[in-house]
């Protein structure tokens, strides 16, 4: 589906029918993007779909993260946004006691993690308490692009399933941009890899999942 | 400047071809390749990420810091790398140009690091940086006002024109390079060497807005060209 893009300045709608939202700045009467993106004006709110740039964290969002630090009572997390997040202790299965944080997670660990809060000032807490959630110690990472996040996906979550009908590995792709990949037979994680690059290198063309499908001998 | 017509055959209002290329480095969170007249620039944005070290971090705002190099290469003599005077000066303005159309607000404690690297000099830089810079900060997803715009003009012969060469830099009366916000025209930059009449800076002035305003076509079909074919699921 094709749809309208904006540069930044760009008028996207009349200030007084709709109101701005995500990406979106009001200026006298009219609305502008701030970002490139494509426009979204369903509803009351006008909305800018990011194209590119680095990961926006948004509450709810499954990511996987580095543990960077560790505090008494809590955890600082790398999720590959501007800002590293916060993890309390309050937000992790275990009951841990003050100053024993590094009996749980060392620095280093990576995590499924799941954003419960950002505020004004940027400050990101995450929590373990979510379904998807745990520490992951098997398998590899590996970066894309955030903005290809959606690609990766697919639809209805058809590219995901492409990829692991097909290859046999567990992959979970967190919204951050970093995806975890388990599997046993080494040349099926090749391939893998290598249709993740794929996808994200032709993520703005049609019929992608149809040729990555024929790619992994579908 | 003979019958109206400039040492390299352009008109005095005419701008030197341009070629902009959006996205062309992989690693960068946005990039820009631009080929102006004779300048070869490379773009580079990188952030907003956590500003480092700490004591730098502003707890209201993003800090811009843009870092304008010349390569050793890029001039007729072998430059010495490394800042010098000029490029930590032209730094400092592109900063303050591309600030004013950033929202910095909503990047507290962060920095967002622009790198323009001049691969090939030929009069008209730190335009051509601005211009660069603008286009991959906009491919880098950074929320701005505007997509800012640079262009000079100056006086040859005691003629005002637009876009100088380096000989008409060199051998000419004046150079005025402004940037400005192209939806607002308000200026974000504007610098000038040599001697103009109050009436010949107003001319000068009107004359690099208009270059910027072409400018500023190409810096949006580039951007554009990149982006046309994406589609959302």
């Amino acid at each position: 589906m094709m749809r309208k893009i904006v540069l930044p300045g760009s008028v996207v709608g009349d200030a007084k029918e709709k109101l701005p939202g995500r990406g979106v700045f009001k200026e006298g009467d009219k609305l502008y993007a701030s970002r490139l993106g494509i426009v979204s004006d369903k509803g009351r709110y006008v909305n800018i779909i990011p194209l590119s740039g680095v990961y926006d964290p948004s509450i709810g969002d499954n990511v996987i993260g580095v543990v960077q630090e560790a505090f008494k009572n809590a955890w600082l997390i790398d999720i590959n946004a501007p800002y590293p997040a916060f993890l309390g202790v309050d937000n992790v299965p275990w009951r841990v006691d003050y100053g024993e944080t590094t009996k749980y997670l060392k620095i280093g660990d990576v995590l499924i993690v799941s954003i419960v809060s950002v505020d004004e000032a940027r400050n990101i807490d995450v929590s373990m308490k979510c379904k998807a959630c745990r520490k992951i110690d098997e398998g590899l990472i590996i970066d894309i692009q955030p903005s290809k996040v959606p690609r990766v996906i697919g639809k209805n979550s058809s590219m995901l399933s492409v990829l692991k009908k097909y290859t046999g590995c567990w992959i979970f792709v967190g919204q951050n941009g970093r995806i975890w990949i388990k599997g046993k037979d080494e040349e099926k994680i090749k391939l893998l890899i290598k249709a993740i690059r794929k996808i994200e290198k032709e993520a703005h063309t049609t019929g992608l999942t149809e040729r990555i499908t024929k790619m992994l001998g579908g | 400047m003979k019958d109206g017509i400039r040492i390299d055959g352009r008109k005095p209002d005419e701008l030197r071809p341009i070629k902009i290329e959006a996205g062309v480095l992989y690693r960068a969170d946005g990039s820009c390749y631009l080929e102006w007249g004779g300048n070869k620039i490379m773009a580079a944005v990188y952030g907003p990420r956590e500003a480092m070290p700490r004591h730098i971090q502003d707890p209201t705002k993003a800090i811009v810091n843009a870092r304008y190099n010349m390569v050793p290469f890029s001039v007729e003599d072998r430059k010495r790398p490394g800042p010098d005077r000029r490029s930590v000066e032209i730094s400092k303005v592109t900063s303050e140009a591309l600030e004013g159309v950033i929202f910095t607000e909503l990047f507290p404690r962060a920095t967002i690091d622009v790198c323009i690297e001049v691969l090939d000099a030929e009069a008209g830089t730190r335009c051509a940086g601005i211009t660069a810079a603008a286009v991959a900060l906009a491919d880098a997803g950074i929320p701005m006002r505007d997509l800012p715009v640079a262009c000079a003009a100056g006086k040859v012969d005691g003629t005002v024109v637009l876009d100088l060469t380096s000989d008409e830099d060199k051998e000419g009366d004046a150079d005025l390079p402004i940037a400005i916000a192209p939806r607002t025209e308000e200026i974000l930059l504007m610098q000038m060497d040599g001697h103009m009449t109050p009436a010949e800076f107003d001319e000068a002035v009107e004359l690099a807005i208009k270059g910027c305003r072409e400018v500023s076509k190409l810096q949006r079909e580039a951007l554009m060209n990149k982006y046309k074919t994406f589609e959302v699921e």
